[in-house]
């Protein structure tokens, strides 16, 4: 009877955990929360609202599957609950009960204070906007476009490294001539040039996140590629006849994803990092929609003295507390790739 | 050797042919031209210089957006860098000061930061999985996973404004100050040690576990002798690597530093030139800012096959 009950939970478990669910959970979740932000769901517009129901739910359950399945890992988890955290966030922040991140109600409120009848848990910044829903509507933003561009950086710079890995002669030749010039560019200098070639947008910080990460992927993936490219199972793909596209994405790229999984999660905060520093030097997002970046950028002038700090102090924390989660799962995973 | 570290030249000769091809043919478009005409004419008077043709040819000129691309780069070649129109100088010698500057930070940083890290790397990498690995690795990931704007934005708090120990900026209006410089510094080299201190434990944890450092501990040499004589020396090759390239990516984060702090160097220079559409001082310092990584990244190659034993040409 026990055993039973046994292998019940376990398909079960492995029914919720399977990689369909989870892809279907992610697309659930993603999508609308890109869409909201692409359309130009924002505190004023509350048109798109609808669009995010769906994503709740996907978010809430894709951080128990990442909880039940990383659960050897505590590393894993807190990373997860990290990043979750701020995610659930972005696709709830329209239904919370804050105050609308744009509106200047009264300047210069300390922590934990009342004014006009209003209690602020985070004070008001220097244009007297609550702190607490700017911190929390910032949150969108960046993992929108942190993420989107991560994505897009990573869908070119694996098809040009299987490229370069599995077709190899000339073509490898030019991909890594390419890239090498591309990543002779020290990053920032990179981003300041595209950016100011292109003007500064979010679409553009895709842009530029792509050409200054796709090089480094590349050489991961041609690197894995060339080291699995001799197996056996690649040989009978051959020999079936199956044309190269077939071998690359169903043969090669399953096999060289625990690594890439790994560099994605380092690899998202990097691009977090960027972007929020981006908008910081003035070259990523435009006010006036709340962004951290641009909450540092705004406070700084004003925040020279320690009872103002706090609106440089927030702002930082977020930031730092999303990308330590990133890279806290990065560590995590590796751990327990290493352990299998 | 020599046929390594000539290879190594002429092919960074072509890298920096093709990236001036490149920065030149950006600035040199149309779009980027109209750009750099509605920011100092404003949109009304630009678009309307830009629709006379003659006018439009003379501005050009009158500007130096005209040249072709051998007249450009044989100036560079010469050491003409152009002329700065937000700052009204030649660009030569303001890069050269600006690099001066950001070389006395980056000289601090790499000061502090080198063994910090490399004590820290190597007293982690021991004995793997031990107390000791675990805090190291710990602070490592917590200091690289704060990003420099915050960790620049916590010490500012926690020293400038609580403590009053050090200026909030470096913008050192009135002369060289020194302990202006702390806090940049400081907030580079956290950001910064984590990885090279990561790099050189595992580089450590790796040698431990060899065959000649267990020969040692079981010939009865005592454990610092084997660690010193025998673990370190092998154990600092991939570190060394890593250190070089590391001037790639504190290019970057210095940019955001000098930004922060207000500090006059080369990388608040480039991002002012940007946002103001300085074309000369983009190009020029966009060209150093890669012939730095590029050299280093050669520096690097050829460091690596000088000391490691095993690479011999």
């Amino acid at each position: 009877m026990n055993i039973n009950n046994n292998v019940v939970e376990k398909t079960l478990m492995q029914k919720l955990t399977s990689l369909k669910v989870t892809f279907a959970l992610i697309f659930l979740m993603w999508v609308p929360l890109v869409a909201f932000v692409i359309l130009g769901g924002s505190p004023s517009n509350a048109d798109y609202n609808w669009l995010l129901y769906p994503a709740i739910p996907a978010a809430v359950l894709l951080y128990l599957i990442c909880m039940i399945s990383w659960r050897e890992s505590w590393i894993a988890m807190l990373g997860c609950t990290l990043v979750f955290f701020w995610l659930i966030v972005a696709v709830c922040v329209p239904f919370l009960p804050l105050i609308d991140p744009n509106k200047p109600i009264a300047p210069y409120v300390g922590i934990m204070s009342e004014k006009k009848d209003i209690f602020f848990w985070l004070g008001t910044d220097f244009k007297g906007r609550d702190m607490l829903s700017r911190v929390l509507w910032g949150c969108q933003r960046v993992i929108v476009w942190g993420v989107t561009a991560t994505l897009i950086a990573y869908i070119i710079g694996a098809i040009l490294g299987l490229l370069a890995g599995y077709v190899s002669g000339w073509m490898d030749e030019f991909i890594s001539f390419v890239c090498n010039i591309l990543l002779s560019f020290p990053i920032m200098v990179l981003f300041i040039l595209i950016l100011t070639f292109m003007g500064a947008s979010g679409f553009n910080i895709i842009v530029a996140v792509t050409f200054a990460s796709a090089p480094a992927i590349m050489r991961i993936v041609r690197g894995l590629t060339y080291d699995i490219k001799s197996r056996d199972y690649v040989f009978a793909a051959q020999t079936r006849g199956e044309s190269p596209w077939y071998i690359m994405v169903i043969e090669l790229l399953p096999n060289v994803r625990g690594p890439i999984i790994v560099d994605a999660c380092l690899r998202l905060g990097y691009t977090t990092v960027a972007i929020t520093t981006l908008t910081f030097l003035g070259l990523g997002l435009q006010p006036p929609d709340p962004d951290w970046g641009l909450m540092i950028k705004e406070a700084a002038p004003q925040a020279k003295l320690l009872k103002f700090a706090y609106m440089l102090v927030i702002p930082s924390i977020a930031v730092s507390t999303l990308i330590l989660g990133f890279n806290l799962m990065a560590d995590g995973l590796r751990e327990m790739s290493l352990r299998d | 050797m020599i046929k390594l570290i000539a290879k190594r030249l002429v092919s960074m000769l072509v890298i920096m042919f093709i990236i001036s091809l490149i920065i030149f043919t950006i600035f040199d478009s149309d779009k980027m031209k109209a750009q750099i005409a509605t920011s100092e004419l404003g949109g009304f008077q630009a678009s309307a210089l830009i629709k006379n043709p003659e006018a439009y040819a003379e501005w050009q000129e009158k500007n130096g957006l005209n040249k072709t691309y051998t007249e450009w780069a044989s100036g560079i070649l010469k050491g003409d860098f152009g002329h700065s129109r937000e700052k009204n100088t030649d660009v030569g010698p303001l890069l050269a000061e600006r690099l001066g500057n950001t070389g006395i930070l980056a000289g601090l940083v790499f000061l502090f930061m080198i063994p910090i890290a490399l004590v820290l790397g190597v007293i982690a990498g021991m004995k793997e999985g031990s107390i000791q690995d675990r805090v190291v690795t710990f602070i490592s990931v917590l200091t690289t996973s704060i990003p420099e704007i915050a960790t620049a934005v916590f010490l500012i708090v926690i020293f400038g404004l609580f403590l009053k120990w050090f200026p909030l900026n470096a913008a050192m209006n009135s002369g060289w100050d020194w302990s202006a410089l702390v806090l940049p510094v400081m907030a580079l080299v956290i950001y910064d040690f984590g990885y090279v201190a990561r790099m050189t434990r595992a580089s450590m944890a790796d040698v431990m576990q060899s065959h000649y450092i267990r020969t040692a501990v079981l010939k009865g040499l005592p454990k610092k002798r084997v660690i010193l004589k025998h673990a370190l020396r092998n154990a600092l090759i991939a570190p060394f690597t890593v250190i070089v390239l590391q001037i790639n990516w504190l290019l970057s984060g210095v940019v955001v530093i000098e930004v922060i702090f207000e500090y006059d160097g080369f990388g608040k220079l480039l991002l002012q030139a940007a946002l103001f559409g300085d074309v000369d001082v983009i190009q020029a310092a966009t060209l150093v800012a890669v012939f730095v990584a590029v050299f280093s990244q050669i520096i690097s190659d050829v460091g690596y096959t000088l000391l490691n034993p095993r690479i011999r040409f």
